[in-house]
């Protein structure tokens, strides 16, 4: 599908929006049906090699969006990198948990669950639930369903991102920006002749 | 056909067949261990320490002198040379982030007297990325490992083929890989192919007990779940993943493979699923 068919598919306009809720409500149901303290979603921006935080639910929730990190940083650096998801009971002895990336966003967990956010075959990110009530005990069926989220979570931030890139191209200084002005004119105006321009325009690119 | 078996054999009527089986070269063809009728965890481990088995663990590095871990025979690193070419090069990083330190103590505490050897395919910041692993996995088959341990996996296809070409070359020269599961509906390897042994976890707290699953592709299962990991700085964890479940598969392979050194990857599989817990290996 090209940028355009994408984006127009896509609706770019409040699209962005509608995914990130989409994201934002995976979040809040990952977070309610394992009672933990906070659930987020961070997002690779691999030309930055950063993670950032797309959607946050309890726990930093509202001052954590858009907030970075290095990719290598701390457990979902990790479970980005290998590929496999993983419970760590006790973060304050694990290094690759990052104290310092946690205590910046004012809130350091004791226990966290982390799984890759894949799609095809990109990992686009990790979803992490923190602090699970310190009495429950982990189940390997709390970790497939982790993963089952994880799968919805990924469809979502890989519309989020698409309709981004879509964006990107058709705003501004995007290649495809000139089409993109054009076509909102001619809506606008509801000029037919520049309609019938434009289709005769596709009839000779088509070769028609 | 026949001809040409006898002009293969001709130099070294000792050589064992290869590509055919020539009448007269039946005799020649006996197998080093044969499977008893019954296989028990006695017979295929009982008094092993794992003492002249070496295990590769190729992961984040493991930490010198970690109480949990006790002697590495060596430390290796795949890096990036300034001409841009991967090289295998000896290792003073230890773990980069307690990983592979975790892997290492649960083979350790299995099979306290296995040679242990460090391949680090990861580097600091966790970019490794699929290319060290394949060289790191390949060095490791040059060097004649008995047990590779990788809890590690890649989703690139573009990987794929020349993973599946390592993974059956380990195969046939007797190294056999102990590979983790995806526990997520996701295309990775190498775990998925059958040269390989893939582990995914249980819930149960005996290391020794293990299970076979009749509906692969994942054809183990081994303990996985809250797991007091060696980790770095001479401490432990508490985890839980495949990525241990893994090392305990590796740990009881090298236990089996030091006491019977004999056995071909294929026979190693056939003893672990008769030794299995839900195959009548508690006996």
């Amino acid at each position: 599908m090209s940028e355009l068919e994408a984006a127009v598919a896509a609706g770019v306009l409040g699209a962005d929006e509608a995914h990130r809720s989409l994201l934002q409500a995976t979040v809040e149901v990952a977070r309610a049906i394992f009672g933990a303290k906070a659930a987020s979603v961070f997002l690779l921006d691999a030309d930055a090699d950063e993670l950032v935080f797309e959607a946050v639910a309890g726990e930093g929730a509202g001052a954590l969006i858009g907030r970075r990190f290095p990719s290598g940083t701390g457990v979902a650096g990790w479970v980005l990198t290998t590929g496999q998801p993983l419970v760590i009971d006790d973060l304050t002895s694990d290094t690759r948990f990052s104290r310092e990336a946690a205590e910046s966003t004012g809130y350091v967990p004791k226990s966290m669950m982390a799984v890759p956010l894949l799609v095809e075959e990109r990992a686009l990110g990790v979803l992490s639930v923190l602090d699970r009530p310190p009495e429950s005990r982990v189940k390997l069926a709390e970790i497939d369903l982790l993963g089952l989220f994880a799968n919805q979570a990924a469809i979502a931030l890989d519309l989020l991102q698409r309709a981004r890139h879509a964006r990107q191209a058709l705003a501004g200084e995007g290649r495809l920006a000139s089409l993109a002005r054009v076509a909102a004119r001619l809506e606008e105006a509801e000029q037919d002749a520049g309609l019938e321009f434009l289709r005769a325009l596709d009839r000779v690119l088509s070769g028609s | 056909m026949v001809a040409s078996a006898v002009v293969a054999h001709e130099s070294d009527a000792h050589e064992l067949p290869a590509w055919s089986l020539p009448t007269e070269a039946v005799g020649r063809i006996g197998v080093p261990v044969t499977l008893p009728g019954e296989v028990t965890r006695e017979w295929a481990w009982g008094g092993s320490t794992g003492a002249g088995a070496r295990v590769c663990i190729l992961d984040s590095g493991i930490e010198l002198d970690h109480p949990l871990v006790g002697h590495v025979e060596r430390s290796v690193a795949v890096i990036r040379g300034e001409d841009g070419e991967l090289r295998v090069s000896e290792d003073r990083e230890g773990d980069v982030s307690g990983h592979g330190t975790a892997c290492a103590g649960i083979v350790r505490a299995l099979a306290p007297d296995v040679e242990l050897t460090s391949v680090r395919v990861l580097g600091a910041n966790y970019k490794g990325g699929g290319e060290a692993m394949l060289h790191g996995l390949a060095w490791a088959i040059d060097q004649g490992f008995d047990v590779v341990n990788m809890s590690l996996s890649t989703t690139r296809t573009k990987y794929v083929e020349r993973l599946h070409e390592l993974a059956d070359r380990a195969y046939f020269r007797r190294s056999v890989l102990i590979t983790s599961a995806h526990n997520m509906p996701v295309e990775s390897f190498p775990w998925k192919f059958s040269s390989v042994i893939s582990v995914g976890s249980h819930e149960e707290a005996d290391p020794l007990t293990f299970y076979y699953n009749p509906s692969p592709p994942v054809e183990f299962f081994g303990r996985g779940l809250e797991l007091e990991l060696a980790w770095l700085g001479g401490a432990t964890l508490r985890g839980t993943g495949n990525s241990f479940a893994t090392p305990h598969i590796a740990g009881i392979c090298a236990l089996i493979l030091a006491k019977h050194p004999e056995l071909t990857p294929f026979q190693l599989k056939s003893v672990l699923y008769q030794t299995a817990a839900n195959a009548g290996g508690d006996a």
